[in-house]
């Protein structure tokens, strides 16, 4: 926890970069690569995309290259935690055998906290559902810097999920992703683009929070995907961004001065009435249950 | 003939593309799927059509010219102008070049059969074409490029397992108003963007007096149909003629078997076309 009036400063980088399908040996060699470099740029939290040991199209490569908390690999993870902290999705494997779109938070070869993504898109071009089992628990938790989420890429989609972790006293909201480049106009961006733009803004800014979103790049059976990771101010100023459709190991330092200037400014947490949201919400659920 | 239907429904820009965008989202595509199977060059069939042509000069943009072989197939009755516009693309990009006629591959074929209509006739030369290509393909250490478009994909508008097959094709996901957009912006020869599209299969042939219809109209209503999902009444509001939504409609659903691999009887518990699932890119 961080002590009171004192300005800490954390120096992030994101590792836009882009998974082999499927070999995950290949994958954790760049992740240990990636580590090295974060570490020669003083990063001190290393942050990469969903499913960044596995590659995203897996279908029913899911239950080969899933791995447990105690697999060889994910132990290779924590000892790279000791170096640099780090954040790295991956298809987990539970002890019931179900498998999750997972991401863990790693910190001086622990594992400090586990997300499994609740939301799994499933039309359209997405099938995730079909082979991932959905996460129960979306929560915030303690790290030096301050309090942490993880929410996976569709995670955000939903709103509900970034006001639970904002009320759990998020500072630092960590989106890893692996958003497909879709949707082209005539306009200057994708659809894809605007759209989390949008979210990443809206969420750092109305929740007065540093979001670091890690997506990743590449293409996958003819899908590309369009990294243009981003870290965005509790103000909803731009910190820093990565090219887009290009390797890169984004570094920002985010500090706590940043957190309480904004929310000096918009003091929208302060005034937040979960009360109300609890009790309207259980107002709306059980007139859903009324015949 | 009836006259080419034509509606002017739609805003004109609902199609353009940001060039900017598209272009390297194609080229990145091609490098990144052919670059990570361990393979350094593509070939293509060259016809001195638009659609090929926009696949050549994205092709040579992603791999460097070095690395395209265009192949050009001629028939004995292909036009010079096909030909010749071909050739502008090989001399601008500076890809390497083979032609080889078929004639002397499918004549004795059609002297069997000739009663063979014309439809017979285009289909066995546009998979003659794709032997070539595949041949090619094994002999150069190359991966073939497609070069259909998405109207053309969504009409049936093409011969499966001829001209619709290849290992990776950059402009399936384009209109043929974008492969013109993109065409004029990536810089291929005038002469091709500016002369009526033909498959160039028997004399005179032009796509727009053999469908019935402008690749503007039917661009336009597949993309309100298929991209936007609008229902039939959407469409009717939006100025499309009902005949033109259904005979479009029918064209898309009896081609369907055109995209599709053929079907398998299901036997086991796990069959290739259902239950067994795994992106083409397995391990890449």
């Amino acid at each position: 926890m961080r002590e009171l009036d004192h300005v800490m400063k954390l120096t992030v980088g994101i590792g836009q970069f882009a998974p082999a399908l499927g070999d995950v040996e290949r994958n954790l060699a760049k992740i240990e690569e990636l580590c090295v470099e974060a570490k020669h740029a003083d990063a001190e939290l290393l942050i990469l995309p969903e499913l960044a040991l596995t590659g995203y199209t897996l279908k029913d490569m899911v239950p080969v290259v899933a791995q447990t908390l105690d697999s060889p690999i994910i132990r290779k993870l924590r000892d790279l935690s000791r170096e640099v902290e780090l954040v790295c999705g991956f298809a987990e494997e539970s002890s019931d055998y179900r498998f999750y779109n997972a991401a863990a938070y790693f910190q001086n070869g622990a594992i400090r906290h586990v997300h499994r993504k609740v939301y799994l898109p499933t039309y359209g071009m997405f099938e995730e559902y079909r082979y991932f089992a959905s996460g129960e628990r979306i929560r915030s938790f303690d790290t030096p810097f301050g309090r942490a989420a993880i929410l996976i890429c569709e995670d955000l989609w939903h709103p509900s999920t970034s006001y639970i972790t904002a009320q759990d006293g998020c500072d630092l909201l960590i989106v890893p992703s692996c958003s497909p480049a879709r949707g082209l106009d005539h306009d200057e961006d994708l659809y894809s683009v605007k759209a989390w733009r949008t979210l990443n803004r809206m969420n750092a800014h109305f929740y007065g929070q540093y979001v670091a979103f890690a997506n990743r790049i590449g293409y996958e059976d003819g899908v590309g995907f369009w990294g243009g990771s981003e870290i965005i101010a509790p103000d909803g100023e731009l910190v820093a961004r990565a090219e887009q459709f290009q390797p890169e190991l984004l570094i920002a330092t985010l500090t706590t001065e940043h957190l309480k200037r904004a929310r000096v400014v918009s003091p929208l947490l302060r005034d937040e009435r979960l009360d109300i949201t609890l009790r309207e919400l259980d107002r709306i659920q059980r007139q859903r249950m009324e015949p | 003939m009836a006259a080419p239907i034509r509606s002017s429904a739609t805003a004109p820009d609902a199609l353009a593309l940001n060039p900017d965008v598209a272009i390297p989202l194609l080229t990145g595509f091609i490098h990144d799927e052919v670059t990570k199977v361990g393979v350094e060059r593509v070939v293509l069939n060259l016809s001195g059509g638009i659609d090929s042509a926009l696949s050549v000069y994205l092709a040579a943009r992603a791999l460097g010219a070095e690395n395209v072989c265009a192949l050009m197939l001629p028939y004995k009755t292909s036009s010079e102008d096909s030909l010749g516009d071909a050739q502008k693309c090989v001399d601008d990009l500076g890809v390497r070049a083979m032609t080889i006629s078929i004639t002397e591959q499918v004549d004795p074929y059609f002297a069997k059969f000739p009663d063979m209509t014309n439809l017979r006739r285009a289909n066995k030369m546009a998979r003659e074409r794709m032997t070539i290509l595949y041949d090619q393909s094994q002999a150069q250490g190359a991966l073939p490029i497609g070069t259909s478009n998405k109207t053309e994909l969504l009409l049936g508008y093409g011969t499966i397992f001829g001209d619709m097959a290849s290992a990776v094709n950059p402009i399936g996901d384009l209109y043929k108003m974008q492969v013109w957009q993109l065409s004029r912006e990536i810089g291929v020869p005038k002469s091709i963007i500016e002369k009526p599209p033909t498959a160039d299969l028997w004399p005179g042939q032009t796509d727009e007096s053999e469908l019935g219809f402008t690749y503007d109209a039917v661009d336009r209503l597949l993309y309100y149909m298929i991209d936007k999902r609008y229902s039939t009444d959407a469409l009717l509001e939006l100025g499309f003629d009902r005949d033109f939504i259904d005979l479009i409609a029918l064209r898309v659903r009896n081609s369907q078997f055109k995209r599709r691999l053929p079907l398998i009887c299901k036997v086991s518990v796990r069959t290739i076309t259902s239950d067994f699932r795994y992106p083409r890119d397995w391990g890449r």
